[in-house]
């Protein structure tokens, strides 16, 4: 507890690889809860203890891929309601579930557990420059209050310079 | 009229294999009445064996006639040689006949054999209903199906007994799919379901659970929101009851039982996925259990399977307090969630409802546990949010394999200390 502050967290944790669970980084992290209804978003520092894995190989391989489309990729339901993800989608969504990670971070509190459900509709949005871009609609599941939100976010994703949300915006829920 | 032929043809087919072999059917044009009586004429030969589908009236009307391979020749320079036009209807009579037994053979044999029932993927409502029915019919003397009420949009609610006699036995009840859009519990409730029923009589523990207790196994416990899964909206929790005064539909299922009810662990919103209800047991698909277990009077565990979290909770949700025998309950879970890991290394948490997950009121297993029901369990499967709801079908076999020692772990402590 922060007086007049907040609270604030210190953890310890550790990082593991979504696609190699054997590739893990230990990581130190402090959050801290601002005090006060206005809604801002956690300070959150961390400093990592060890390196993450180069991907420069799958990175390359799906920047060009989209790169060479002849039209603006266009999906839905990802994964489908069986939980399937054909090879060609993964990638999309690994950006959606990293990029959603801001909008979660964006929106959390210390009565907030929030994951990345499906992306509804994602469409690709043709650049003039090098960067790809994406339009996606997804679901966020809140698990306190059992929430499906859906969410809009604009993606901006390069091999080189990573993600990056430029636009995000809640949208309204089902009846 | 064809119909009725190929019928014919095809009784006939099952007293002789090869009957129409090379056998052609023509569509024959008479253009006036000289031609019609041509035909008939030709129709009257005997060792032509000619069969008319459609006979010679009057000119303009189509002749269609089935011609035995062996007529085929002087039949069509019959017609030929005296100018009378027509075509081949069918090449060969008895590839059709073939095709068509090929066709119904396969439709039956996909209906009825329960060991070809994909287990390792989604179904919907009627699937699951017919494989119920398969799997009372191939354990007629250990199955049954009992019908405890009805859904708001009056879907049967059943439940399979499993039973091997005595009166009123002291009883397990299992259930899946009380929220509509965790689908790995219902595909883990067939599974496990059917589970039972193979290993009554092979396995030591089964066995002997099921020779002193029944099993009373609700697998679909909300059809009405599982159904609008399929249909509409693949993220629905709730029922689908109409709310007076709003238009947001449904109440929260595990929210709506007498035990705590109304407290902060559930919303007076009805458009909120936590929606407790207008009162307690408002919802048919929670009264009809109520019900029944009242009525039944000796049910001795409760175990009610959600997703997802990877949890085994306990009682209590609508308060911090600790249940009366929470160290045991604690126990139980304890070596229940390490039996669980041992086969994949899936880890679990596990613990109170309130101390694990978050404060809940209204839910089954509390309302289960203020009844007396002391051995009451609530399973949160996989996974911890990868994929959340939507867990792919290739996990369902692993989820459901890997839960099955769990599952046991609780029974065989509940045989073991009957009360």
């Amino acid at each position: 507890d922060i007086d007049d502050v907040g609270h604030k967290y210190h953890l310890e944790l550790v990082l593991e690889d979504v696609l190699d669970k054997d590739s893990t980084v230990n990581c130190t992290a402090e959050v801290l809860y601002h005090l006060g209804n206005k809604p801002i978003a956690p300070d959150v520092h961390f400093t990592l203890d060890g390196e993450l894995k180069d991907t420069d190989e799958a990175d390359k391989r799906f920047y060009n891929r989209v790169k060479s489309l002849e039209k603006e990729l266009v999906a839905e339901n990802i994964p489908d309601s069986h939980g399937n993800v054909s090879p060609e989608m993964e990638p999309i969504r690994l950006l959606a579930w990293a990029a959603s990670g801001y909008v979660i971070w964006q929106n959390s509190t210390e009565d907030t557990k929030f994951q990345f459900a499906q992306i509804k509709h994602v469409k690709q949005v043709k650049r003039s420059d090098d960067y790809l871009e994406f339009d996606y609609l997804i679901l966020l599941h809140e698990m306190v209050s059992q929430e499906i939100i859906p969410w809009q976010m604009t993606v901006l994703w390069h091999p080189q310079h990573g993600v990056q949300v430029t636009g995000d915006s809640r949208q309204p829920q089902h009846a | 009229m064809k119909i009725l032929l190929v019928f014919t043809a095809l009784l006939a087919a099952t007293r002789s294999e090869q009957l129409f072999v090379g056998d052609q059917v023509l569509r024959i044009m008479a253009s006036d009445e000289e031609k019609i009586t041509l035909l008939r004429v030709l129709g009257e030969r005997p060792e032509l064996q000619l069969d008319f589908w459609l006979h010679p009236t009057s000119p303009g009307h189509p002749v269609d006639v089935r011609v035995p391979f062996l007529s085929l020749q002087p039949v069509k320079i019959f017609l030929e040689s005296n100018n009378i036009s027509y075509s081949i209807m069918i090449e060969d009579v008895q590839e059709l006949l073939d095709e068509e037994k090929k066709t119904m053979a396969k439709s039956r044999r996909v209906q009825r054999s329960i060991s070809t029932f994909d287990f390792a993927s989604y179904h919907t409502i009627d699937e699951i209903y017919d494989w119920m029915d398969m799997l009372v019919d191939h354990h007629p003397s250990l199955v049954s199906k009992l019908q405890i009420g009805q859904s708001y949009e009056n879907r049967p609610l059943y439940v399979l007994k499993f039973s091997t006699g005595g009166l009123n036995r002291p009883a397990i009840w299992l259930d899946t799919g009380i929220h509509s859009r965790e689908w790995i519990t219902q595909a883990t409730g067939i599974w496990t379901a059917n589970k039972i029923a193979k290993e009554y009589g092979q396995d030591h523990f089964v066995t002997a659970i099921l020779d002193s207790m029944d099993i009373f196994f609700e697998i679909i416990t909300n059809p009405d929101g599982f159904v609008f899964t399929h249909s509409s909206n693949r993220m629905w929790r709730k029922t689908r009851s109409i709310n007076a005064g709003s238009r947001c539909i449904g109440v929260d299922p595990n929210r709506n039982w007498d035990a705590g009810f109304g407290g902060s662990g559930s919303s007076s919103n009805p458009c909120s996925e936590i929606y407790r209800g207008p009162y307690a047991h408002s919802e048919r698909e929670v009264k009809a259990i109520v019900d029944f277990i009242h009525s039944h009077g000796n049910v001795k565990s409760v175990i009610s399977i959600h997703s997802y979290s990877q949890m085994l909770l306990f009682p209590y949700g609508y308060k911090t307090a600790p249940a009366p025998n929470h160290q045991e309950l604690n126990e139980l879970a304890k070596k229940a969630v390490s039996d669980l890991a041992a086969l994949y290394g899936t880890k679990y948490t596990y613990g109170s409802v309130a101390e694990t997950i978050y404060m809940a009121d209204g839910t089954t297993i509390d309302w289960a546990y203020d009844n007396g029901v002391k051995y009451s369990f609530s399973f949160e499967l996989r996974d911890t949010g990868r994929y959340g709801f939507l867990l792919p079908s290739t996990q369902i076999i692993p989820t459901a394999t890997e839960t099955w020692p769990a599952l046991l772990d609780i029974m065989v402590h509940v045989l073991e200390h009957p009360y």
